[in-house]
């Protein structure tokens, strides 16, 4: 048991490290176009573990997220594990594939996860109306590369499994 | 399940609790992220020349020397404020309690105007309760955790503050447009008198903010013969993107309340 439940402490920290990148204050100008870290971590590690990490963890991480943004109970909470479902059940592909072609499917899990919330944030009257609310996922698929090699990084030296 | 989460949140009140808790456990994420704004104050305290000291206390003297200046008016004027008042039967005005607090994070999302507070339950704060910086008012408290709390400013789109023109008294009530530099007024029909220039100031209509306090200032008035109503821009007064010393301020009677 000791032995499967290895380094699970490095992911709670990727996590964490995500979460202060994502409320981190940017300038205006950059605010549209911020990444979505955690939902980047969130699919490295599924990919990496699905095993272990999947939509039990995004739904607590969403959670923490929501209230971190100010957003409506549940917004990235379902956002997030609709993304962590997805990634678990393509892992195996994913993991065959070039990086490039993996930055192609982060772009589209993450604009799957920015219309989610996008959805919800109309529920409530806020949302905004041009497609703005997509670059996110643009950003994120573009900062993908890096993301995963420092994961992996991280991953092997501390051979978290 | 979430579905429900979300309806629930939506609809009804009834999380606030289980947000507080949550948020009380998120705090060292915001804590953290505000190490590089807080190294950069440290920074700006402590490698700062000699000169620069003592041009600034020098300053600070002067402003001092006048401010105090004018205080000794206030007393007479106060007291003949309140003189007047009871020769007018109307009710006293009462002296507000501030409590600075600091700015420890803003809402990642351009979407939402929203701040964080170092001060929260703990420190008496209350949803609701109204925050003002050094020039004017910024917003009101939405949520208190334990040690923090998330305050929603007046430029939101979902927020709108009732005020009324300094120079006349006309009221009406400015609402955010989600841009942190403008606030609209709507249904203000376009014969009233609001000039370009004017300052606005909260009316206390709505008894959630207290009264006097300068929201905005007019900066654009337009007039179409077509429409029922006048277009009003104004750009709020306080400093909402650069202040990080704020004052909440605590109006006589509300705390109490909740």
């Amino acid at each position: 048991m000791n032995q499967r439940a290895q380094g699970y402490w490095v992911v709670m920290a990727s996590l964490f490290v995500a979460a202060v990148l994502a409320v981190l204050p940017l300038p205006p100008w950059l605010a549209w176009g911020r990444p979505e870290w955690l939902a980047l971590v969130l699919i490295y590690w599924c990919i990496a573990l699905p095993q272990r990490i999947g939509v039990v963890v995004a739904l607590l991480s969403g959670l923490a997220m929501d209230v971190l943004e100010g957003a409506v109970l549940g917004q990235n909470a379902f956002a997030l594990s609709v993304l962590a479902l997805l990634s678990v059940a393509l892992y195996q592909r994913l993991r065959v594939f070039s990086l490039w072609q993996q930055a192609g499917i982060v772009f589209l899990l993450i604009g799957i996860h920015q219309l989610i919330c996008q959805w919800v944030q109309n529920l409530q009257g806020i949302g905004e109306r041009s497609l703005l609310f997509l670059l996110p996922a643009l950003t994120s698929a573009l900062l993908w590369p890096l993301v995963l090699f420092l994961l992996r990084g991280l991953r092997r030296h501390f051979r978290v499994a | 399940m979430v579905v429900g989460l979300i309806t629930a949140d939506l609809r009804f009140n009834g999380l606030q609790r289980t947000r507080a808790l949550i948020d009380t456990l998120v705090l060292p994420v915001y804590w953290v992220a505000d190490i590089p704004s807080r190294i950069g104050d440290w920074k700006e305290t402590h490698f700062v020349s000699r000169t620069t000291l003592q041009e600034e206390s020098e300053r600070l003297r002067r402003e001092n020397l006048i401010l105090e200046g004018r205080t000794q008016q206030m007393a007479s004027l106060q007291a003949e404020n309140v003189r007047l008042r009871a020769l007018l039967n109307s009710s006293a005005l009462l002296r507000d309690d501030v409590l600075v607090a600091e700015l420890i994070g803003v809402s990642p999302d351009p979407v939402r105007q929203q701040v964080v507070l170092n001060k929260g339950a703990r420190d008496g704060v209350y949803v609701g309760q109204p925050l003002i910086d050094a020039s004017g008012l910024m917003g009101q408290v939405v949520d208190v955790s334990e040690f923090s709390s998330r305050v929603l400013l007046i430029t939101d789109v979902t927020h709108s503050v009732p005020v009324q023109v300094n120079r006349n008294g006309v009221r009406a009530i400015a609402e955010g447009s989600g841009s942190l530099s403008a606030l609209e007024i709507h249904h203000v029909s376009a014969t009233t008198d609001i000039r370009v220039g004017d300052l606005l100031v909260s009316s206390g209509l709505g008894g959630r903010f207290p009264v006097g306090y300068p929201v905005a200032e007019v900066v654009s008035v337009e007039r179409d013969p077509g429409q029922p109503f006048a277009q009003i821009l104004a750009r709020p007064s306080a400093a909402l993107d650069r202040s990080r010393h704020v004052l909440l301020v605590f109006t006589a009677g509300q705390a109490e309340e909740s």
